[in-house]
């Protein structure tokens, strides 16, 4: 038969020798590798004591980002509803009105926005569609939750706090 | 008895086609189709005088005729200029042609707004595919782009005079479908802008046909504003018993919700017949109208992403023949999502939502997580 890789080991089966019937050898020799491994550099961390540091790529839970005065970036242009492949986000527009120039950065907003966390599956192709620079994945893990109620995220859910009201704060 | 037309040999792009005297290079072109067709961003073969004025449909001519086969000096019109017997055009394998198509597009592009996140009209915009197809990605403008103030024209028809590209569509539109001119281009230059006289509403039965002539997103439906994207929307021919126009639509649909309704249009995407205000604002269920069937859209087209070919029937269910009982469910998403809710018909509203839409919406929610508080 012909070998795909060369790490493939022969089997002996011959019958075992006096000395592989005593068993004493091959215990001490598991019994070695089990004890050097206390002294061996530990391969978890203790969570949520311990965090490891996430990497750059990392892509957690969603935030809706706001501009340098808190206006919602979003303006509900789809792009990363129809880039979704798991189909997770739903959105409803509605036109800024007189006075609201303050709350919304264009003259068109999200009114709805909402992501199917149980659909999502962080590819953060969302994120790269987003021609508004208005969804970001954060370095938060996302959250487990008792209901699938829960797992729907509103606007609310997503948006991130206001600029000038944390500062007030 | 009059004489026939004679029949001219031209080649596009190496391919020959026979065409009657009087045909413009660019219909001829549309006749062989595909890639060697010049794309056209004013030209409009429904509407008489259009075209000449984009310049995205240059082509080189290699060989005037078979009498006089010297080159035409500079590349010219293909919506405007005709063929003659013996002609040779280079369209696509023209490198000037590529070049000059560019430029063009730079041209165009130099005070068009990029806000397709915003427009309506993005996803169905021939500017979008005019530069995605022909131009470059970077603009070497360093001026402010002309803005000028948002004028109301009407309850139906929203205009955006930023995002026009002077092609003149609407205006030969209006002219020649209500045999009145009610809207134009004003001022010259880089101050010309398309405009109403004095603010006058434009009040036609067929008025709303320059939203589907406009080929960027200048003229929008105001009826259809902002409620949903293009390619979210599926798109079914239908038609109705309409005593001024034929009836004969294109329908946007979302589940049994009509959101919009336009004229049909064809591969070049021309409207295939002229319909009537009535049909275009007024006819948003779907009991209005009978069905034919899902429209065929190119297969490249946005519109067609999500849109599944050929898909398979609801099949019978099974799961309480195979295991004895109906599965429990669990979770309901109508119960919870915000969205797509039954107190707001986005498709019912005159206009585009705004806030005070979604209030009634706010109420009915908090109503709802009462009754689902109680129920845990």
């Amino acid at each position: 038969m012909q070998r795909i890789t060369n790490r493939a080991v022969e089997i002996n089966r011959n019958p075992m020798t006096f000395g592989e019937k005593l068993y004493v050898p091959a215990i001490l020799k598991g019994l070695s590798i089990t004890l050097s491994h206390i002294v061996k550099k530990k391969a978890t961390v203790s969570y949520p004591e311990k965090k490891r540091p996430f990497s750059p790529v990392f892509r957690g839970l969603h935030v809706l980002n706001r501009d340098e005065e808190g206006r919602e970036r979003c303006t509900a242009c789809g792009l990363c509803a129809v880039a979704c492949p798991a189909e997770a986000i739903t959105m409803e527009a509605a036109e800024r009105k007189a006075g609201e120039e303050n709350l919304y950065r264009e003259e068109k907003y999200a009114a709805k926005y909402e992501i199917n966390m149980l659909r999502c599956i962080f590819c953060g192709l969302c994120e790269e569609a987003c021609p508004k620079d208005a969804i970001y994945m954060s370095e938060t893990v996302m959250p487990a939750n008792y209901t699938r109620q829960g797992m729907i995220y509103k606007k609310t859910d997503l948006l991130i706090p206001h600029p000038k009201k944390v500062n007030a704060n | 008895m009059s004489e026939q037309t004679p029949k001219f040999k031209v080649t596009i792009d190496n391919i020959t086609i026979e065409v009657p005297a009087g045909t413009t290079i660019l219909n001829a072109a549309r006749e062989i189709g595909g890639d060697v067709t010049p794309p056209a961003m004013c030209y409009y073969s429904k509407l008489e005088g259009s075209g000449g004025k984009c310049r995205t449909c240059l082509v080189e001519v290699s060989k005037g005729s078979e009498k006089d086969p010297r080159p035409m000096p500079k590349l010219v019109a293909s919506c405007r200029t005709t063929v003659m017997d013996g002609m040779e055009v280079k369209n696509m394998t023209s490198p000037k042609v590529v070049e000059a198509r560019k430029g063009v597009v730079e041209m165009q592009l130099l005070n068009h707004p990029l806000d397709c996140p915003v427009c309506d009209q993005a996803g169905e915009c021939h500017l979008q595919d005019l530069s995605y197809e022909h131009g470059s990605s970077t603009t070497r403008t360093e001026f402010e782009r002309t803005t000028f103030s948002q004028e109301d024209i009407g309850e139906y028809i929203q205009l955006h005079k930023t995002r026009c590209i002077l092609c003149y569509r609407c205006v030969f539109a209006a002219n020649q479908l209500t045999g009145k001119r009610e809207h134009g281009v004003l001022m010259r230059g880089d101050h010309a802008e398309i405009s109403t006289f004095i603010g006058k509403a434009l009040e036609n039965e067929f008025i709303g046909n320059v939203i589907d002539v406009c080929p960027v997103g200048a003229l929008t439906d105001k009826t259809f504003r902002f409620k949903n994207r293009v390619w979210f929307t599926k798109p079914v021919d239908a038609h109705r018993n309409c005593p001024t126009c034929s009836g004969k639509t294109r329908l946007w649909m979302r589940g049994e919700e009509v959101f919009r309704v336009t004229a049909r249009k064809d591969k070049w995407g021309e409207v295939e017949e002229w319909i009537c205000n009535d049909c275009r604002f007024h006819k948003k269920q779907a009991s209005d109208w009978v069905i034919e069937g899902p429209s065929k859209i190119d297969r490249h087209s946005v519109i067609s992403q999500n849109h599944y070919q050929g898909a398979v029937e609801a099949q019978p269910e099974l799961v309480n023949e195979i295991i004895g009982k109906n599965p429990k469910l669990l979770f309901d998403i109508h119960e919870v999502s915000d969205v797509n809710r039954e107190e707001i018909d986005l498709s019912k509203i005159n206009g585009p939502a705004h806030s005070d839409n979604f209030l009634a919406n706010q109420k009915a929610k908090h109503e709802r997580k009462l009754k689902v508080g109680r129920n845990k």
